[in-house]
């Protein structure tokens, strides 16, 4: 959920040196190099933004409100990457990839946008703090990788913090669904009733709930040990990588 | 003269000799390691097609001594049994809401009737469905495989019991809201889903009259004397555009979401099976008529 797989193609991109495939081509080149640098900035943005609330309230409360604008658009934006995947100028699983922007998407509007009465709430900081750290670490990997001159210390970052990010960030959004819930059981948030005429209905406290369920039960511990498992796969060839380079 | 060959063995991924056979005469013997003969997969290259049941030694492209290799396909299950199971499930849990059978709606409706003629005739018609295709499996259907990998019962009764409970849920509970047109809508559904139940049984009965008891040989399928058939011109999984006839009768009748999705999710798989079907009748047969598309006549 908060971080990305690491399995993605994004590191047989720093591959294909080796595998000779058929590419992006330079203007799909040019313009990813584009779209990343912008993510970077933009996330940057909202790391400085988060760190000038801070300074200027003296408290860790309430700093959503501060960034709530470019978080929403920054986010939103990275729906973009599933299309980059279906054109194929990027070579990663348009599932897999569709999977995890779309659950952010989700958290930042059908959670913390929707249900006014957790903004307020710390954990909305802790996920977004961690959002914000891995996105820019992400970005700008992906941005050297293109530019093939990807500093170690990037490919470092991105194979480690996650280690820290990646729980900070699905207990900041498994707290913020669970205080959700009263308010979207009480004001009926997107449910449906019976009866109606398409014999359907929705409970959409049931399936927070569910999400909750799957999120920490089977989506995080298969993920987190992915990752774990990559880790040990591309920060352990230390010795071919520094030679390339 | 006596063509004996020499056979060995090897497993596909180790490489590890596992059998060897001095003298073996025309047909290479199913042995077992640990594996019953449906589990095995035999075959000339390691990553290569398993061979068949009927390839016999002598044809082979082999040397005199001859080396296969062997994969475990892991554990198996026969057709007949999954589909059986498959299609039983929703049969009776369709009917446990129904009759509202305790725990699923409040407790003042335990064991009550739907006051809608509709709900009635819904039950009927997909109870008969499940009954149909239980049939179908028993005695008409000829497999051509005998097995599949066993998680896949898991996986398709996920399927079809998980979205009969779904839909079942709807139409027989207390709050059902019949549909919009009322009787002349379920009348034109009912005729929608009969129509295409026989439909689809003349294709059954018209494929299974292709191939002789117990051969596995491909012909192409023709229009026969059943009108029913004559749907073969301009389709080439024509049981399939009757089975998605059937479902979008049902959705119909029951003016129900749930039914739809099921419908949507059938008819995106059949056609995926569909466009399977359609390319290997093209690969295998020169003549086949370009007139047919794979499940609805000129667009899919």
């Amino acid at each position: 959920m908060s971080a990305p797989a690491m399995g993605t193609s994004k590191t047989a991109h720093t591959d294909s040196s080796n595998k000779k495939k058929k590419g992006p081509g330079t203007l799909a080149i040019a313009y990813l190099v584009i779209y990343n640098v912008v993510m970077t900035a933009g996330w940057l943005v909202i790391a400085v933004g988060l760190v000038r609330a801070y300074l200027a309230r003296g408290s860790y409360h309430g700093l959503y409100y501060s960034i709530e604008k470019p978080l929403k658009f920054f986010q939103t934006g990275a729906l973009l990457e599933i299309l980059h995947c279906a054109v194929g100028i990027v070579p990663s699983s348009v599932v897999l990839t569709g999977f995890q922007v779309m659950s952010r998407v989700f958290l930042t509007w059908a959670v913390t946008h929707s249900v006014r009465e957790v903004q307020s709430e710390d954990s909305v900081l802790l996920f977004v703090v961690a959002w914000t750290v891995t996105e820019i670490i992400r970005y700008s990997f992906y941005t050297f990788s293109l530019l093939n001159h990807l500093p170690y210390l990037i490919k470092w970052a991105r194979y480690t913090f996650f280690v820290v990010l990646y729980p900070m960030g699905v207990a900041g959004e498994l707290l913020t669904i669970y205080a959700a819930l009263p308010y979207v059981q009480k004001t009926g948030l997107y449910s449906i009733t019976l009866p109606n005429n398409y014999n359907f209905s929705f409970d959409y406290h049931t399936f927070l709930i569910l999400i909750m369920h799957h999120v920490f039960s089977k989506l995080f511990p298969q993920l987190y040990f992915h990752m774990i498992r990559q880790r040990k796969k591309v920060l352990g060839h230390v010795e071919e990588y520094s030679k390339v380079e | 003269q006596k063509h004996h060959k020499k056979v060995e063995i090897l497993d596909a991924k180790t490489k590890d000799k596992l059998c060897f056979l001095d003298k073996v005469g025309k047909v290479l013997p199913s042995f077992s390691l640990h594996w019953y003969p449906a589990r095995q997969s035999i075959r000339l290259d390691p990553k290569g097609k398993s061979l068949k049941d009927e390839d016999v030694l002598q044809h082979l492209p082999v040397g005199t001594t001859a080396t296969f290799y062997f994969r475990d396909l892991g554990a198996q299950i026969s057709w007949v049994t999954v589909f059986l199971t498959e299609y039983a499930g929703p049969l009776l849990i369709y009917l446990m809401f129904y009759f509202r059978v305790p725990f699923i709606y409040a407790p003042k409706y335990d064991f009550t009737t739907s006051k809608h003629w509709v709900v009635h005739l819904a039950c009927m018609c997909h109870s008969f469905h499940y009954v149909k295709r239980l049939l179908e499996t028993l005695f008409v259907h000829r497999f051509s495989h005998g097995t599949m990998p066993l998680r896949n019962i898991f996986k398709n009764c996920t399927y079809y019991w998980g979205f009969a409970a779904w839909m079942a849920y709807y139409i027989n509970h207390p709050l059902y809201t019949p549909p919009i047109y009322g009787e002349q809508q379920i009348r034109l559904a009912l005729t929608v889903f009969l129509f295409c139940q026989i439909g689809n049984f003349s294709i059954h009965i018209a494929l299974r009259n292709l191939r002789p008891p117990g051969s596995k040989t491909r012909k192409i399928p023709y229009p026969t004397k059943n009108p029913f058939t004559w749907i073969f011109l301009l389709v080439s999984c024509p049981n399939y555009t009757y089975e998605l006839g059937s479902w979008l009768g049902f959705t119909l009748m029951t003016q129900c979401l749930p039914v739809a999705f099921f419908t949507l999710v059938g008819f995106i798989q059949m056609t995926v099976w569909a466009k399977g079907k359609h390319r290997s009748y093209l690969k295998e047969f020169r003549d086949y008529p370009t007139l047919r598309s794979p499940i609805l006549p000129f667009i899919l």
